[in-house]
């Protein structure tokens, strides 16, 4: 069924999967969120000990979801994955180190004879917390911004310098937090897993006095939340964008691009208008209510409006990461893409991704029946 | 005009290996104590007995903290392709980067699924639907060492692709091609099975040390039964696949297969070094001896690499020099032939009138096969390091016979219920375990240091894999990486010890 499907339609329909794995990703920062929340709700080591369980047994999958992230990446616009990971490859490296220091933290926290002691482990934890939502949100914030690369194929036939993408900062990544638009995103990431820790803290967890302290804290970190995303939309919606030609391929400056493309794709406008209605109905409802339904919506709302925000970077003739560098070396996904068999082959494989989610989804249901809670926590002795 | 910095590349290589090593450690107790925790949970929701719910629990903690910095060194191995290979995840992304993908989609969504239901289920999923995850973490660790060996093996042996001049990469051509290549079929059979084979030792020592100390001898015998019959039959596989993997190798990698017989003129008829010592700084062509000393199996290397008692067997100095007789061709004329070919492909990219694209694209094609080597500064960059290949294959496929038959003993006393007894064989079983760890290790040596120079075998050297990086960000983040792992490592031995220590607990409900 895909053999039918246009090479451009492929790499589309690949673009569209990368935007949703990356929006599946950002819900999935709940559990970053919910590691910096815990020092600021727990007042003692039982506390402690229930919020880091209620996320804990989540970790892996928010890790799983980024190497999904990446593997699918590199398999459907390899160009991107040489260039951005080669080049920008401090941000990679600091994002990636953050996440092996949070693999081993939750089974090793309490463990006796741990080497580092709980309370590194929890730093751990915390880091992990604050920094990979804030830089994974500046790098994709670049896909607006640009970078300086630059791509040359003829490189390859140089034989004493054969590298095809090089980047043109010494940086080499760094650079991009000091952009007011990637580092909006950053911090709206960084706020949005906080207010998403928080709710799936109200949902998964049993004890009165702890989510009481909780629905503070949702309060204030939807405030600062509502401030840098509007911050960021604001900038996105009245910049210049880069678009690309489509006789002849090349790439130039439009204003209001990505404000054009919401127009030129209403439904994609549509699904952004209602992911972030939903958003703000799961803060009302968690903030005000205490309801466990809360989650849901801007779980929900969180993945609509992410995705709709990654689709406007890439579809309609637009250049998914600009090079500031040359311009005509930005990446599109036409440029960028594996071939059309690879793709097609690919596409295959995505028809899996329904039923991951269905078992995902089934075996959480089953776990999450009873909600965590310190008389649980106390009585099983595989707890973190 | 910049000129490549060897070293960026050395260092690149240099974490590299460091980054794969230290996964290494963890990856093959994964894939075996996985299914030794699904067999125990099986028995013990089949019977019901708590005996066996403790035996089970006990493994699994283990497994857990075992599990989570392998998780840990896996990340970043999954970006390094992208990082410090930058050029390589172009040249061959439309290929490579498939497996990785599934690998995700796959295999570790099941893994990290299904290990929470493992390890939080025991009060709150059913009996039936928790055994089953022990099952799904195991069948979903091991697909996951499937596609990513799928992904190596095509390194070894790129097959089901074409370079395509227009977007100055390989395409993929044949996605059946690249699955079930004979390399991979016997690389992942070869891979997983010894990796049973240190997990059943992990579990013989673990056991044997109770037995020792006369702790909980009940929990230690059930745990050697399963561990021996798993173990011996893992193990005998484990020779088998080897052998395939030898062969695979003697026809793909002719270099790497003479760099583990330590071969220098190849003949017809070779014998099979069982144990030898090469002699030190001997280089090609030069008239020194192989061997100092060595014990040899008659023409055993020529049935091992063509089945066939008189077949003739290239030594390094035949690929190096080229060989008339057997149609080998000098290394000289494959390094022209590929300079060539680079040549052609710039004709081809920059000409402006088609004809002359044309001839350029033939030119291209008829010395592709080549490509690579345009990129080697001297001969002596196609010759892998000889000494490490040879040792580290000779001691892994030593130790593999050694594990037989330990394996062997165990099972026998172990049935004849006498085991407790025989304290020698207990103290051996517990020196079992870093062997294990060393043959499985080196197996990855021979593996990688023997294709040297190539990532992507004859298409792609190291030195053209590189991404555009200063040496010295390498450096900072392989010194940042060596710390780290050791870190965890100590901190991982530790805690196990500790657990392995504290013992399996007694279950009351
Ligand atoms: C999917 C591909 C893949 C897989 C599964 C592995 N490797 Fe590898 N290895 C590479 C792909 C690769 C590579 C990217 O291609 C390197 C870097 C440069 C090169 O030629 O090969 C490499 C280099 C490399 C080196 C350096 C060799 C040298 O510089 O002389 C060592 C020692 C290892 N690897 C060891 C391992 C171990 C212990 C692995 C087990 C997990 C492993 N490799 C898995
Ligand atoms: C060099 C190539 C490799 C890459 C890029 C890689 C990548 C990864 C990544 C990203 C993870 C963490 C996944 C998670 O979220 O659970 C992981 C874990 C794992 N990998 Fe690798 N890996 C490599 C080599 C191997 C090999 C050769 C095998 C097996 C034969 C293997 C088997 C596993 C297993 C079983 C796990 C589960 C965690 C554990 O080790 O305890 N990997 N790998
Ligand atoms: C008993 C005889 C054995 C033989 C004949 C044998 C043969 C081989 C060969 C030829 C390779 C290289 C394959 C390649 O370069 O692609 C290899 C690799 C390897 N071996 Fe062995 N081996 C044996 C035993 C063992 C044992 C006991 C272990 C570990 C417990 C082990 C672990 C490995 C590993 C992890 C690799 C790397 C993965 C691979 O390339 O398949 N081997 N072996």
């Amino acid at each position: 069924m895909f053999e039918t499907l246009s090479h451009l339609e492929l790499q589309q329909y690949w673009w569209m999967i990368i935007s949703l794995l990356g929006s599946l990703f950002v819900l999935m920062t709940f559990v970053q969120g919910g590691q910096t929340l815990v020092s600021q709700i727990a007042k003692n080591q039982t506390e402690r000990k229930v919020l880091f369980n209620s996320v804990g047994r989540k970790w892996d999958l928010t890790f799983t979801t980024l190497v999904t992230f990446g593997g699918a990446f590199f398999a459907s616009f390899p160009l991107f994955y040489s260039t951005s990971f080669g080049g920008a490859y401090w941000v990679w490296m600091i994002i990636l180190f953050s996440f092996i220091i949070q693999a081993v933290s939750y089974e090793y926290r309490t463990k006796t004879n741990n080497f580092l002691g709980e309370k590194t482990y929890n730093t751990f934890l915390f880091i992990n917390g604050l920094l990979a939502p804030i830089l994974i949100g500046v790098a994709v914030g670049t896909f607006f911004t640009g970078s300086e690369f630059s791509v040359d194929k003829l490189q390859l036939t140089n034989i004493n310098d054969p590298v095809i993408s090089r980047w043109e900062g010494a940086a080499h990544g760094l650079e991009a937090v000091l952009n007011i638009t990637n580092l909006a995103l950053g911090l709206a990431v960084f706020t949005l897993s906080r207010v998403l820790g928080a709710l799936y803290f109200i949902n998964n967890i049993d004890d009165e006095t702890l989510v009481e302290r909780i629905v503070k804290q949702l309060k204030r970190c939807s405030f600062a939340f509502l401030i840098f995303f509007l911050t960021f939309v604001a900038l996105l919606l009245t910049k210049k964008g880069f678009a690309v030609d489509t006789v002849n391929q090349e790439v130039y400056l439009e204003n209001y691009k990505y404000f054009h493309n919401f127009l030129h794709m209403p439904i994609v406008l549509i699904i952004f208008l209602l992911g972030v209605v939903f958003v703000l109905i799961g803060i009302y409802l968690g903030a005000f209510k205490k309801s466990i339904k809360a989650i849901w919506y801007a779980g929900i709302g969180t993945v609509a409006s992410v995705f709709s925000i990654f689709l406007i970077a890439g579809l309609n003739n637009t250049a998914f990461y600009p090079s500031t560098f040359d311009i005509q070396n930005s990446l599109t996904i036409q440029n960028a893409s594996s071939s059309k068999y690879t793709l097609t082959a690919m596409s295959y494989v995505s028809l899996i991704v329904p039923f991951v989610i269905l078992y995902i989804w089934y075996a959480w249901k089953s776990l999450n029946k009873k909600k965590v809670s310190k008389k649980d926590i106390e009585g099983d002795d595989m707890a973190y | 005009m910049e000129t490549f910095d060897i070293s960026l590349v050395d260092w690149s290589r240099a974490q590299f290996a460091l980054t794969a090593i230290y996964h290494w450690i963890f990856v093959p107790l994964t894939l075996g104590l996985s299914f030794i925790v699904a067999f125990m949970h099986t028995i013990y929701y089949k019977t019901g007995s708590l005996k066996w719910k403790s035996t089970t629990k006990f493994w699994m903690k283990l497994f857990g903290i075992n599990f989570a910095i392998g998780v840990a060194t896996g990340i970043i191995l999954e970006f390094e392709f992208g990082t410090n290979w930058s050029n390589y995840s172009w040249i061959v992304g439309d290929i490579f980067g498939a497996p990785l993908a599934i690998e995700g989609i796959l295999a570790f969504f099941i893994e990290s699924t299904f290990i929470a239901v493992m390890f939080f289920g025991w009060t709150r999923v059913s009996k039936k639907f928790h055994m089953l995850s022990s099952w799904f973490v195991a069948i979903g660790s091991n697909l996951s060492a499937l596609w990513i060996l799928v992904a190596n093996a095509w390194m070894q042996n790129p097959v089901g692709m074409q370079f395509n001049p227009d977007t100055a990469r390989n395409e993929m051509m044949n996605f059946w091609e690249v699955i079930f290549s004979p390399t991979a079929v016997h690389k992942f059979l070869h891979t997983i099975t010894s990796s049973y084979v240190l997990a059943s030792f992990f579990v013989i020592g673990v056991s044997a040390w109770f037995l020792l100390k006369g702790r909980h001898l009940e929990f230690a015998k059930r745990s050697i039964l399963i561990a021996a019959v798993f173990g011996l039959l893992s193990s005998l596989f484990t020779a088998y696949s080897g052998d395939g993997s030898a062969y695979d190798v003697a026809q793909t990698q002719p270099m790497k297969f003479a760099a583990m017989e330590g071969l220098y003129d190849g003949k017809e008829g070779v014998d099979l070094i069982a144990v030898g010592m090469l002699t030190p700084g001997k280089k090609f062509n030069d008239t020194k001896d192989d061997f100092v000393f060595a014990l040899k199996i008659p023409k055993m290397a020529s049935i091992l690499a063509f089945r066939n008692a008189n077949a003739f067997v290239p030594g390094i100095n035949d690929l190096v020099n080229g060989n008339k007789k057997y149609k080998i061709p000098a290394l000289e004329n494959r390094i022209l032939n590929g300079k060539t070919a680079i040549a052609a492909l710039r004709d081809y990219k920059t000409a402006k009138i088609s004809i002359r694209k044309k001839q350029a694209l033939e030119k291209f094609r008829l010395n592709y096969k080549d490509f690579g080597y345009g990129y080697l500064p001297d001969k002596d960059s196609a010759i892998p390091n000889v000494p490490l290949t040879f040792y580290s294959f000779h001691i892994m496929v030593g130790l593999g016979f050694l594990f037989i038959m330990v394996f062997a003993l165990i099972l026998f006393y172990s049935l004849k219920q006498t085991l407790d007894k025989k304290h020698l064989l207990l103290k051996l079983s517990i020196l079992m375990i870093p062997l294990a760890y060393i043959s499985s290790e080196l197996g990855w040596i021979v593996a990688e240091v023997g294709r040297q120079p190539w990532t992507i075998q004859d298409l792609l050297p190291t030195m053209a894999s590189t991404s555009h990086l200063s040496t010295s960000s390498v450096q900072i983040t392989f010194w940042l990486f060596a710390i780290l792992f050791t870190v965890l490592l100590i901190a991982e031995i530790k805690i196990l010890l500790h657990q392995i220590k504290l013992g399996p607990k007694e279950e009351r409900s």
